[in-house]
């Protein structure tokens, strides 16, 4: 006898609640325009703002980036070489916080708890001056020649942005990633100690070094199960880079405000600004979604 | 001159916080011999054997490996471990790599096989656990008693001068347990010396040289299979045997 085909499932459509609910929604924001419109009085203009986007260069009569664009772009920079070093500090840490050395147990755990129980913005105050007032004069760092071929060529202006600004970059850098690497730390270690017993037992009892086990075994592993934490995180960091506006780097919060001030235009800059941002994030989101099932795709 | 043993346990005492798990163990297993360890849970029989791999680190008393004294926190216990093959209740496979890859890891990191060879040397062993048209799945995919059979192969890669089974078919359903057992038999018929923990008492009667039944952390009795089964001396290993035949 054969089996029977399964009844098809039924399909996803919209029910009259739903239609509801987004019919309640769109009061709302309607509600929301009508009193910005009738008693807020704003003159909505949105082409002097646009103008802090791009403009045409006098000179040569091309279009140039203006700051808004220039802002988003060095927001973009710092989301990528602060999620590399993020994640390269919150894999270091994040090991070390499972290790058998008392040492670097103690020092990991010290580094989380010092960052997890600081506002963002007091540690940033704190470790900018440390890091630009101390430690880069300490490296030699706050005098580079900024015309050096090493530094004043396009491969460096693409990566790095202006030579000119780059010390300002490299620590509102290094304390975005500090910063957010403390969590990260803290996804590693939940990550490396999700892995079971087993595995380490039986990798030891085919003779692998400490380092091969790591390697082969559990890391591989470890960062299947934390990639959507991971990925949270890391979406969190390119918006936690609007806090370090703060010490003057400038990214694209910290020129939005410049230019909301200078143009009055308050609600059309930083609605602007709020869809740059939402657009990276989102463009991120979207591309470590793939790679989740990629990782999936393997496994089976 | 008789041969010094492959393995060789002297006073051995194993704690965890003041629970005594291992008490003044003295077992020696000539090259070539096939040991079963039985008794009740908690007895140490588990422990036992993890200590002989370092899996487990003892405090009082020797175990020597191939002359070679296992000390906990040793350097180049590596070294050791590739001539001691061990097959876990839980199989303990790499989820994230294929079986062929599971089986080649050892051998390409620790013997340092270059990877056909590697290969080569998987597969021959896959063939004999009769499982080598699986080598590309990953061990999810596979039954338990496949599982397991894979995971003795991925110990016999390392070309181990003897083997450790922690109750190798606890965790299976019955009716791939004589699968694992056929494999463990050839392997004994090949001359692997095998310490072998585990409450399959017709394997031991087939297989073992000697059974060693532990109790409370200690070794109560050693005797062949035979007389230990049918006229066993100690009272703990006659209510052991009767537990388990009324089971």
């Amino acid at each position: 006898m054969t089996r029977r085909a399964p009844p098809p499932l039924p399909r996803r459509r919209l029910t009259v609640l739903d239609m509801a609910l987004f019919g309640l929604v769109a009061a709302a924001v309607v509600f929301v325009a009508w009193r910005v419109n009738s008693v807020l009085v704003y003159n909505w203009d949105w082409s002097r703002v646009l103008g802090f986007v791009a403009r045409v260069d006098d000179d040569t009569g091309q279009w140039v980036s203006n700051l808004l664009l220039q802002g988003l772009f060095t927001t973009i920079r710092l989301a990528f070489w602060g999620t590399i070093l993020a994640a390269i500090i919150g894999l270091v840490m994040g090991y070390w916080r499972t290790c058998d050395t008392l040492a670097l147990r103690i020092i990991s755990r010290a580094y989380v708890e010092l960052i997890r129980n600081i506002p963002p913005l007091v540690f940033i105050f704190i470790f900018y001056f440390f890091i630009s007032s101390q430690l880069f004069p300490a490296l030699g760092l706050d005098s580079i020649d900024r015309d050096s071929p090493w530094v004043d060529n396009v491969f460096f202006r693409f990566a790095f942005g202006e030579p000119a600004l780059f010390t300002n970059f490299l620590s509102g850098l290094i304390c975005l990633a500090l910063f957010e690497a403390a969590y990260i730390t803290e996804i590693v270690r939940a990550g490396i100690q999700s892995i079971d017993r087993g595995q380490w037992e039986a990798g030891r009892a085919i003779g692998l070094s400490r380092g091969n086990l790591l390697r082969d075994i559990i890391f591989p592993q470890a960062v299947r199960k934390i990639l959507p934490p991971l990925a949270g995180q890391f979406i969190t960091l390119i918006k936690d880079s609007a806090i370090i506006s703060l010490i003057s780097v400038q990214e694209l919060t910290f020129l939005a405000t410049e230019v909301a001030a200078t143009t009055g235009k308050t609600f059309e800059t930083w609605i602007l600004v709020a869809g740059m941002y939402f657009a990276i994030c989102y463009l991120f989101a979207f591309v470590f979604a793939r790679l989740e099932r990629r990782a999936g795709r393997a496994r089976r | 001159m008789t041969p010094s043993p492959l393995v060789e346990i002297s006073g051995l005492c194993k704690w965890y916080d003041d629970f005594s798990a291992l008490h003044d163990i003295n077992l020696r297993v000539a090259e070539g011999e096939k040991v079963v360890i039985c008794g009740p849970s908690g007895s140490g029989k588990s422990t036992l054997i993890r200590c002989i791999n370092q899996l487990e680190a003892h405090q009082l008393g020797t175990i020597r490996v191939a002359g070679q004294e296992v000390r906990p926190g040793m350097k180049g216990i590596e070294a050791i471990r590739r001539e001691v093959g061990m097959v876990f209740q839980g199989f303990n496979l790499f989820p994230h790599k294929t079986v062929l890859d599971n089986l080649t890891l050892g051998p390409i990191r620790n013997r340092g096989m270059d990877r056909s060879a590697a290969r080569k040397l998987a597969m021959d062993y896959l063939a004999k656990v009769r499982i080598a048209e699986q080598a590309d799945k990953y061990p999810p995919q596979l039954s338990g008693g496949q599982q397991q059979r894979v995971a003795i192969a991925r110990a016999l890669c390392m070309q181990p001068r003897m083997m450790l089974f922690d109750e190798p078919t606890s965790a299976l359903d019955p009716e791939m347990i004589a699968g694992v057992l056929d494999v463990m038999e050839g392997l004994a018929r090949d001359g692997m010396t095998m310490i072998v923990v585990t409450h399959e008492m017709g394997f031991a009667r087939r297989v073992a040289d000697r059974v060693v039944f532990m109790d409370e952390g200690e070794i109560v009795e050693t005797a062949p299979p035979e007389q230990f089964f049918n006229a066993p001396r100690t009272d703990r290993a006659k209510l052991f045997l009767g537990q388990l035949l009324a089971h």
